[in-house]
């Protein structure tokens, strides 16, 4: 099969820098930490308000300055409403939904994923700016969606 | 009625016999139906996200938006790519199709017309507001499941039409090389064929005894890694044959050649292995998955750059050595001699350029990591409206617009032309408007598929509403090209003067060797029946035997 000269410059071009890219997200991914949300807890979805630490949502200190915010995501809300938190903490988001999948997004940080009955997710970050933070849902969940919301304020 | 009257048959010099034409038209037209309704249910979305109306009581902004998406997304692509690719593979296989393809290509489309009934039906009783997904635990009416179910299996019905079409053909020519055009749509419904067997299994195995009441609950991670099996392939689905028209048509009406027989083959099969085993990277930010077979589905995703750099190369070949030819000096001289008033040309060509950033955009969202900054945002609606709303269909425009007069005897006239130029430059101008304001909304934090809200007026929520006063003004545009189009298509088919159009299918310019090994169909269905099970094998046997506990139905809406 005949290629033109130009054409295999410009594929290998295309494969070289291809190759690197995929090496870069592996390096990112492996070797720094930064693979994307994958948790694989599970839990019961008919039994979230039953199940501790999910039958009383909230904040727990962890360490120094690191908490671990245990919420679930419903039909059409978060719990805990009201989350305070001092400049540069960590925060360990654990999040569960008792009824159908939602998105848990917060604008400004790299905290966004998917929030599916049956499992757990998670994520992790810092919070060095004070603001009002908004959480919001971003997968469709029904009539409500759009006023599924709240916010974390880091004073 | 005007409507209703007869497609002129009386002219010898269709190029498509008329058994085949009629089978198309109505493929055609069902899609461009469906094209009208979801134009509308998008500019009302449009404006009611950018809080510029409300909607009455009787309906909802979701119920709305599913209409949209299922009439847009499935129905318009779908019916219209069936359509094309048979009008092509009659018009390159000697002009006709015989009577085992019509009677598949019929059977189909009645059992397609009947799921989609159904499934319309149950959007406008406002029992399956599920959106175009359908995630369970989310539950529409059994109907809706049903009539997704027939329109995929009568989907396939057209497939094995074409299939049939290419045995009667390699049979009466035994040794040669299948025309490019045929070879292609073969290539086409073995991808789309493979990508909806999972999506059939969802919908007959989970999705229907479930909303049934027959079994209580649902493995949800499973239904959704069978849905993404399905729903990365279906966008290839959509872009192979707007390929298809780019590789094969376009050159002709450029006056130009194929580039390379071989390589467009070539850039198809790639496209065929790598655009089904990766659809992780839609689930990229949820639980229950691992980061390892996370990479290797952004790994296998990432790969389609190189089928993609091929078409690239290609297009641009043809345009500058059919400028050159016409007398283009120069480094860019070529770029001037090109058909610029020529809506055949033009539309598609338009849409080529949205593709570009379209595809790096494309390789934003398959990235896992940069995936968090946009996934679930209006960025990827924007994606997918620069990507299939504008690449693909301005493509499948530019095509009705000679397919449409090339099946019903009649000419694409001076004046009609010009109008297609006009819905052209509506359609471009609003997807640009639209789908900028959407990235730059979604970078920001905005997410999609949500009513008009401002978060009780969050300070940085209140600092979206002027894109999506944009967006709306983009969707207005888009709805008016949208009217255009319609009225112009009605035009070629019932009012425009009789006479020929030509249905332009391109040659290479010298005899080219063709690999036999392009045509062994048992290798490429092995190769990707292998880059499946290395891909979902171990983690679907995974999601079946440690599922989550089961979800049971909800109806939220």
């Amino acid at each position: 099969m005949h290629l033109h000269r130009y054409e295999k410059i410009w594929l290998m071009l295309g494969a070289g820098g291809l190759a690197l890219f995929i090496v870069l997200l592996c390096v990112n991914a492996f070797a720094m930490g930064m693979a994307p949300p994958s948790n694989m807890e599970m839990i019961d979805p008919e039994k979230v308000t039953e199940t501790p630490p999910f039958d009383k949502p909230g904040l727990k200190q962890v360490g120094d300055n690191e908490y671990d915010a245990y919420m679930t995501a419903f039909a059409f809300g978060f719990a805990p409403t009201k989350m305070e938190i001092p400049v540069g903490a960590t925060v360990n988001f654990h999040v569960t939904s008792p009824d159908v999948i939602h998105g848990f997004q917060i604008p400004e940080t790299n905290i966004n994923f998917m929030v599916l009955p049956g499992h757990i997710s998670s994520a992790t970050h810092t919070f060095d700016e004070p603001g009002e933070y908004l959480i919001l849902c971003n997968e469709y969940c029904g009539a409500g969606h759009q006023v599924m919301a709240t916010t974390i304020i880091v004073k | 009625m005007v409507i209703a009257r007869k497609i002129d048959d009386t002219l010898p010099h269709v190029p498509v016999q008329r058994s085949a034409a009629r089978l198309s038209l109505a493929y055609v037209w069902v899609a461009y139906i469906a094209f009208g309704l979801a134009a509308v249910a998008g500019m009302v979305q449009g404006m009611v996200r950018g809080g510029i109306m409300e909607l009455p009581s009787w309906t909802n902004y979701y119920q709305i938006l599913t209409a949209h998406g299922v009439l847009m997304a499935l129905i318009f692509t779908t019916y219209f790519i069936v359509g094309f690719i048979f009008s092509g593979v009659a018009r390159t296989t000697g002009g006709s199709l015989h009577g085992a393809a019509l009677k598949f290509g019929w059977a189909g489309w009645i059992l397609m017309t009947l799921g989609t009934l159904m499934a319309v039906v149950t959007i406008l009783m406002n029992e399956a507001s599920v959106l175009y997904t359908f995630y369970a635990p989310l539950k529409a009416s059994p109907y809706f499941y049903i009539g997704s179910a027939l329109l995929v299996v009568g989907s396939w019905l057209a497939g094995f039409g074409v299939f049939a079409s290419y045995r009667k053909w390699k049979r009466e020519n035994k040794g040669k090389t299948s025309p490019l055009f045929l070879y292609m749509g073969v290539t086409t419904y073995i991808l789309w064929i493979t990508a909806t067997i999972p999506v059939a299994v969802e919908v007959l195995f989970q999705l229907i005894p479930w909303s049934l009441g027959l079994v209580p609950t649902i493995n949800v991670m499973l239904s959704r890694t069978l849905f993404w099996f399905f729903g990365h392939p279906l966008v290839y689905f959509w872009l192979l044959p707007a390929y298809m028209a780019w590789y094969v048509c376009l050159p002709r009406i450029i006056g130009g050649h194929v580039f390379s027989d071989s390589l467009s083959r070539l850039a198809f099969i790639c496209l065929l292995l790598f655009s089904i085993p990766v659809g992780f990277h839609h689930q990229l930010m949820e639980p229950g998955i691992s980061p390892a077979w996370k990479m290797i589905h952004v790994t296998l995703t990432l790969i389609v750059v190189i089928p993609s750099l091929m078409t690239a190369f290609s297009m641009f070949a043809i345009f500058e050595t059919t400028g050159r030819k016409k007398g283009g000096v120069g480094l860019f001289g070529w770029f001037k001699k090109l058909p610029w008033t020529d809506v055949r040309f033009f539309a598609p060509f338009v849409g080529m350029l949205f593709f570009i950033p379209g595809g790096a955009g494309g390789i934003i969202n398959a990235s896992n990591q940069i995936n968090a900054v946009v996934h679930n945002t209006i960025w990827v609606t924007g994606h997918f409206h620069i990507t299939v709303g504008a690449a693909v269909a301005l493509t499948f425009f530019g095509v009705s617009f000679w397919l449409i007069p090339a099946l019903t005897g009649r000419q694409l006239t001076k004046t009609a032309n010009r109008m297609g130029m006009v819905q052209t430059v509506f359609w471009a101008v609003g997807m640009f408007l639209m789908s900028l304001a959407m990235h730059a909304m979604g970078l920001q934090g905005a997410p999609r598929r949500t009513d008009y809200t401002t978060y009780m007026d969050h300070p940085l929520a209140l600092g979206w509403m002027d894109y999506q006063r944009v967006m709306a003004f983009g969707g207005g545009l888009l709805f008016v090209s949208a009217i255009l189009l319609i009225a112009i298509l009605l035009y070629l088919t019932f009012y425009a003067p009789k006479g020929n159009t030509e249905y332009p299918i391109a040659e290479t310019e010298t005899t080219q060797e063709v690999p036999k090994i392009l045509e062994r169909w048992p290798v490429w269905i092995g190769l990707v029946a292998f880059l499946i099970i290395l891909a979902y094998g171990y983690p679907i046997m995974q999601q079946i035997q440690h599922q989550a506990p089961g979800s049971p139905p909800f109806v939220t809406w």
